[in-house]
């Protein structure tokens, strides 16, 4: 469909926020504590955080929990009763509030969840979820989405993107899906016509810093390349960068038993980490650091485009900025473009 | 800084070692951990008080250590934590040399680690004023009011383990969270496994904790996780007096006297 771009007035984001509200919607917006905003299922559109540059975490967690339980199970003598997924009661639910380089994240987890098997649950919290998001008007030196197919004010992967027109100014609203159409037929009164609005002035300048292709290319040569040791030494085995990852998608799958019951579960896991790797036998076949480091450089700008044909990176900048010993990974890329091969 | 330098730089040219462990200047304002190998590499590193990070949870990294001999910069935390380190066999004189750098920012060498340990018993590990207060109220916490208060602050741990990471005494290959056979903290992170985690992690670091803050400066969420090992300290001072990492292991909970005036262990 063709986009349809409306005029929001400033203070009409309170009221969307409430007739969605009253319209039953869960809402997860940002919200800051400690300095620091995360997405958080909101009540009252007061907490939403409104100045920020980007989340500490990315919204994955809406559609890709921390842990998703797929089911419960009771033992009783030989027999066991198990109660699966309840697709029933995923929450219809709004993300607001969440940046470009987050709506075209859910690309790449789509191309992931998708690849061969279809992940139902995945799927269906997806299906249930309309996603409000707003164009960024400034960044910071972490952020590089334009080197990676993004840009400030980019609609992929949005429902409905507001721009905010100058400092004091009001909202133009890009309804790009028919979810969009629909928040739009909720609140038909607050998105009146808009004739002007380019809204390209008013986005912040993210510079391009690499060609995402050539470092593709590159690093299909670079594997053996000793430069991953010098590169990875301080990185300190966490896995910060891949939780705070908009397109971070591996996980463990666990079990938790008390007695008779129990529970299997879906649990974020992290290429970072030294077990990740480790077979039964003991052999651990990344077993050094430098090897992880060189596995999530790969798997984002090589073997995803190659196998999925979409870039395991969104140039949100949270990886860097939340790793406790300054992994700057557009430092990484762009010392990958300028190694002489 | 000039004379950090110029003492990497002199290690190096006289391969007494074969990597210097120093910071240079990060991302925006932030500075991070540089490993000099080359004597013209040196001019990189930098000093300043935005070096917090505890540098010696890299003296135990494998691909750190098979570099060869190493040199450290080393603050006070980072010494109080080599002295811990080396009483639990994971450094010497053999395979170290520490480049001390004073609270008052002076560059001190030492001959060897009992010189850094004299070095650093001349200070006493003090809970700051800040935290002290905020340990005070939590004390005066009726019991529901602490565990709710728990609750809301570690609940949103996603349970990176930027904590255990950071932290020069997790240096365990394989920590108690990854064992699954059997398994003795739930690996998910709901309410219930975050706070096991954080307790397993206080109880662990008890005694051996020398309070650098590494674990809090490392939390991408921000999470005061140092609050329970600065609970630790406080309650290990309380009871045992004497709270300082020692060669000699001496510290509080490793050891066990045949007198003690215990006797639940008898």
């Amino acid at each position: 469909m063709n986009i349809e771009r409306r005029l929001v007035r400033k203070n009409s984001l309170e009221k969307l926020f409430e007739i969605l509200k009253q319209n039953k919607k869960s809402v997860f917006a940002p919200v800051v504590k400690n300095g620091k905003a995360s997405f958080k299922t909101v009540e009252s559109f007061s907490t939403v955080a409104e100045d920020y540059i980007q989340t500490t975490q990315s919204s994955k967690e809406l559609v890709f929990p921390r842990v998703e339980k797929f089911l419960d199970y009771e033992k009783n003598g030989k027999d066991v009763s198990v109660k699966g997924f309840d697709y029933q009661n995923v929450p219809d639910t709004v993300l607001w509030g969440v940046r470009p380089c987050d709506t075209i994240g859910f690309g790449a987890l789509n191309s992931i969840f998708n690849w061969d098997y279809k992940d139902e649950i995945y799927n269906a919290r997806l299906a249930k979820t309309t996603i409000l998001s707003f164009s960024c008007n400034k960044s910071d030196e972490y952020c590089f989405c334009t080197s990676v197919g993004g840009n400030p004010g980019s609609t992929a992967g949005s429902d409905i993107l507001f721009t905010k027109l100058g400092a004091d100014g009001d909202y133009l609203a890009e309804v790009i899906t028919e979810k969009g159409q629909a928040i739009v037929a909720l609140a038909p009164g607050l998105f009146e016509k808009a004739d002007t609005a380019d809204k390209e002035k008013y986005l912040a300048d993210v510079p391009v810093k690499f060609n995402q292709k050539e470092i593709s290319e590159r690093l299909e040569k670079f594997f053996k390349s000793e430069k991953w040791v010098e590169a990875s030494l301080k990185c300190l085995g966490c896995g910060a960068c891949a939780f705070v990852c908009p397109t971070c998608a591996c996980f463990d799958i666990q079990d938790e038993e008390h007695g008779k019951t129990g529970s299997r579960m879906r649990c974020w896991d992290s290429c970072g980490y030294a077990q990740f790797t480790v077979h039964t036998s003991g052999h651990n076949p990344r077993s050094v650091q430098s090897q992880r480091w060189r596995q999530r450089i790969m798997h984002k700008f090589s073997y995803m485009p190659e196998r999925l044909s979409v870039y395991g990176c969104t140039g949100c900048g949270r990886c860097s900025r939340a790793c406790p010993a300054d992994m700057n990974i557009l430092e990484h890329l762009i010392s990958i473009q300028e190694v002489k091969l | 800084m000039d004379e950090l330098i110029k003492r990497a730089k002199e290690l190096l040219e006289a391969s007494a070692v074969k990597v210097v462990i120093g910071y240079e200047q990060g991302t925006g304002n932030k500075t991070r951990a540089l490993f000099v190998e080359k004597p013209e590499d040196a001019g990189k590193l930098v000093f300043d008080s935005r070096c917090v990070q505890n540098l010696a949870a890299y003296v135990t990294k494998q691909e750190v250590k098979s570099k060869g001999k190493m040199a450290i910069t080393a603050t006070l935390p980072v010494m109080r934590s080599l002295v811990q380190l080396a009483s639990e066999f994971q450094i010497s004189d053999n395979n170290l040399v520490v480049i001390g750098i004073t609270p008052d920012s002076k560059i001190i060498d030492f001959k060897n680690l009992e010189e850094v340990e004299a070095f650093v018993h001349q200070f006493q590990i003090e809970i700051d004023e800040r935290n002290k207060e905020i340990l005070e109220k939590l004390e005066k916490m009726t019991p529901s009011e602490r565990w709710n208060f728990w609750i809301e602050e570690l609940s949103p741990c996603i349970k990176c383990y930027a904590c255990r990471a950071a932290c020069p005494m997790c240096y365990c290959s394989r920590c108690t969270v990854d064992f699954n056979r059997p398994q003795w903290i739930p690996v998910q992170s709901t309410e219930l496994g975050n706070l096991e985690w954080h307790f397993m992690r206080a109880m662990h670091l008890t005694g051996r904790c020398i309070d650098c803050d590494a674990c809090a400066n490392a939390c991408p969420l921000a999470l005061p996780i140092n609050l329970l090992t600065k609970k630790m300290i406080v309650d290990a001072k309380a009871n045992f007096g004497t709270y300082q990492p020692s060669l000699k292991g001496e510290n509080v909970l490793s050891t066990f006297k045949p007198d003690d005036k215990e006797n639940f262990i008898q």
